[in-house]
């Protein structure tokens, strides 16, 4: 499955709100914490787990999807929520905890949630699978399309809720695809460290379903498996196992100090970042010209530059509204 | 607050566990969103009997079967709830929430919350508590407690078939999770040897109780003894001899723990200004000293002697029959309790 021309530019222009996005965030966070650094400190207070490089895992699978599709996230959400079409302003109003969040400040950046678009997290590893397959055990029952996609990182495969999701979604041949953003690093542990197999991909047979793998990070390539697993999914196909390799070009949240990474690691995975892949080949494969693509970077700029400023603006919530929204 | 049902002749009676299950059958005849999912809750219709008849009804797209693995199958309530469906879903021993916890309260509970109120949960929880029959240390527990700490989700626990029919219906129409906690002993399986008491009328037609009010079912002005599930069978038992040396025990069954009906119980201890708490959970940080404490706090005054409370020892639950029954809430240590607590007052009033 090839994207087309129209495709690609979406791809392109999520990858790259999402970057000047997390830019902003990561400027933002600082704020209030130095010279010394406390997490509580500043306009965006607590953890911060940012997705830098990890973009064309949320483009190459979202670029299939429409909004009754049902997403569940990690606790590294905001690339996949942008591709799915969450709110921009509203999640960075609940990035900022404001009165105008998603849920009014209560989540935060790891629980966005946007029932407008079926996009929802958990900041537990491994814990959004057993939803997304439940959400498509839903759509099977009811007879109504969509499909649920569960995004998990390569620490994840090593947790039960993995296996035991893997399995109930094959058991009942539910319309779910699993994807792993192996990004390499658990934390500060290394996935050769934590994992027993080389690739992940391969755990899919122990659940008798195709599992497949994405190497360097190729947004076209992602594109093409998700497609041809999201189809399958669609009809009746049963569920899938995407793992993609990746890379975190941040360390595990805001304030990392990565003293684990290897010497030159990050310098190499610089080169290899994949927003400047991106623009050099719809260059040069003329899908786009210097122009369009400078267009494109302005207006994502300027849509991050609005939802930020909607988020610094908003008000507070009230303190006392903590109280509500614990039941319906 | 309601008062239970009067049982008459002639009239049908159900063990618990066919209340549930005519609970869930009536909800499911209505509404198409409703389904059942659980360990041994198909063919076997619940190692508990809870989910007899629906899979010869309903078929098993609405009756599944699930492999045992809680986290997938509670998690994926989760999804199904939040996805428009209402799940009924079994935990088969509460004890084993050890290994599905997160789906339980940090999914069920915050997801509703975490979105501001924009997603509903609508699932029910149904899981079996308690001990008595020497099923050892990870088949006996109640851990009312640890579920009722955590926010978020609704917990009920009735003590007789009528009200777990109106609160298992209750508990289906709900927008929110609700945990649905059921006694073994007051099932009605013969085999786990069961609490006669619990077996009572419970009409066919569909009714619902609202899960949060308490119900006082015996009438008593000297003291108050609160409970829950198997509990209030002991306390109505202590209240039986308590009567016959003249002692009259007010007996509330909270039958729902969240929310928990305070103003119930705090009306009767006002009446009585004398408090015992019976709960076979454990003793500390649980469900007595939340009663305690609710009534405490509410005025201090009423109260004519320090209340007291009747729990599981802070051990875990012992296999040995006579270890067991040892540390089990039972009728005798509820009179002795209330007998000095008030014996000597009542030797006065009676004398």
């Amino acid at each position: 499955m090839i994207p087309s021309r129209e495709q690609k530019l979406w791809m392109y222009e999520k990858m790259v709100i999402s970057r000047r996005f997390e830019e902003a965030i990561a400027a933002i966070y600082f704020e209030g914490k130095k010279p010394v650094f406390n997490m509580a400190n500043g306009p965006i207070p607590g953890e911060m787990h940012l997705s830098d490089g990890q973009e064309p895992c949320a483009v190459g699978v979202c670029a299939h999807l429409q909004p009754y599709d049902i997403v569940t996230a990690t606790h590294r959400p905001h690339h996949q929520a942008i591709a799915k079409g969450v709110d921009l302003k509203r999640m960075a109003a609940e990035i900022f905890g404001k009165a105008t969040g998603l849920s009014g400040g209560r989540g935060g950046h790891m629980h966005l949630f946007d029932s407008a678009v079926n996009f929802a997290c958990s900041g537990i590893i491994a814990q959004g699978m057993g939803p997304a397959v439940g959400a498509a055990l839903s759509r099977k029952m009811q007879g109504k399309p969509g499909v649920a996609i569960a995004y998990i990182g390569e620490g994840a495969a090593n947790q039960g809720a993995f296996h035991e999701s893997l399995n109930l979604a094959a058991v009942w041949k539910l319309p779910v695809v699993f994807i792993i953003e192996d990004n390499a690093w658990g934390i500060s542990v290394a996935k050769a460290a934590s994992t027993a197999v080389p690739e992940n991909h391969v755990r899919a047979a122990a659940y008798g379903m195709p599992g497949h793998l994405v190497r360097d990070n190729d947004p076209y390539a992602i594109f093409a498996i998700a497609g041809e697993a999201i189809a399958a999914a669609r009809n009746c196909g049963g569920p899938s196992l995407i793992e993609i390799e990746t890379m975190r070009l941040a360390g595990h949240f805001m304030g990392d100090a990565e003293g684990y990474r290897p010497k030159g690691e990050k310098d190499g995975l610089s080169a290899r970042d994949p927003i400047p892949r991106l623009r050099a080949r719809l260059l040069a494969d003329g899908d786009a010209d210097e122009a369009a693509l400078d267009q494109i970077e302005t207006t994502a700029q300027s849509e991050v530059d609005d939802a930020i400023a909607y988020a610094r603006n908003s008000p507070d919530p009230d303190p006392a509204d903590a109280l509500t929204s614990v039941f319906v | 607050m309601a008062d239970s049902t009067p049982i008459r002749k002639n009239e049908r009676k159900l063990t618990i566990a066919r209340a549930m299950a005519e609970a869930v059958a009536q909800e499911m005849r209505i509404d198409p969103k409703v389904f059942v999912m659980g360990e041994d809750i198909g063919e076997l219709g619940g190692v508990y009997g809870n989910t007899r008849g629906l899979l010869a009804e309903f078929g098993a797209e609405r009756v599944r079967d699930t492999p045992i693995s809680e986290t997938a199958f509670i998690g994926a309530a989760v999804g199904a709830a939040q996805d428009g469906m209402r799940p009924v879903v079994e935990l088969m021993f509460v004890d084993f929430f050890g290994v599905c916890f997160d789906a339980i309260y940090n999914l069920m509970a915050k997801n509703i919350y975490f979105s501001g109120g924009t997603f509903k949960v609508p699932m029910v929880l149904m899981t079996s508590t308690g001990g008595g029959y020497s099923d050892g240390g990870q088949h006996s527990q109640c851990v009312y407690g640890t579920f009722a700490h955590l926010p978020g989700m609704k917990v009920v626990a009735p003590s007789n078939a009528y009200d777990a029919k109106g609160l298992m219906a209750a508990a289906i129409r709900d927008d929110n999770p609700v945990v649905f906690m059921y006694h073994k002993a007051l099932q009605g399986m013969g085999w786990l040897g069961t609490e006669p008491a619990a077996t009572v009328h419970v009409p066919e037609e569909s009714y619902t109780i609202e899960i949060g009010s308490a119900a006082v079912i015996r009438s008593g002005r000297d003291l108050t003894i609160v409970s829950l599930g198997i509990g209030v069978h002991h306390a109505l038992k202590a209240a039986q001899r308590l009567s016959e040396r003249g002692i009259e025990a007010e007996v509330v069954d909270i039958r729902s723990l969240v929310p928990l009906d305070r103003a119930t119980i705090c009306a009767s201890v006002a009446k009585t200004g004398r408090l015992i708490v019976v709960d076979e959970d454990y003793h500390s940080y649980g469900v007595t000293g939340e009663i305690i404490a609710t009534v405490v706090e509410h005025d201090l005054s009423v109260l004519k002697a320090p209340p007291v409370r009747i729990a599981f020892p802070d051990v875990p639950i012992p296999f040995a029959r006579v270890m067991e029954q040892f540390c089990l809430p039972n009728p005798d240590k509820i009179v002795t309790a209330a007998e000095t607590m008030l014996g000597r007052d009542v030797a006065v009033t009676n004398a």
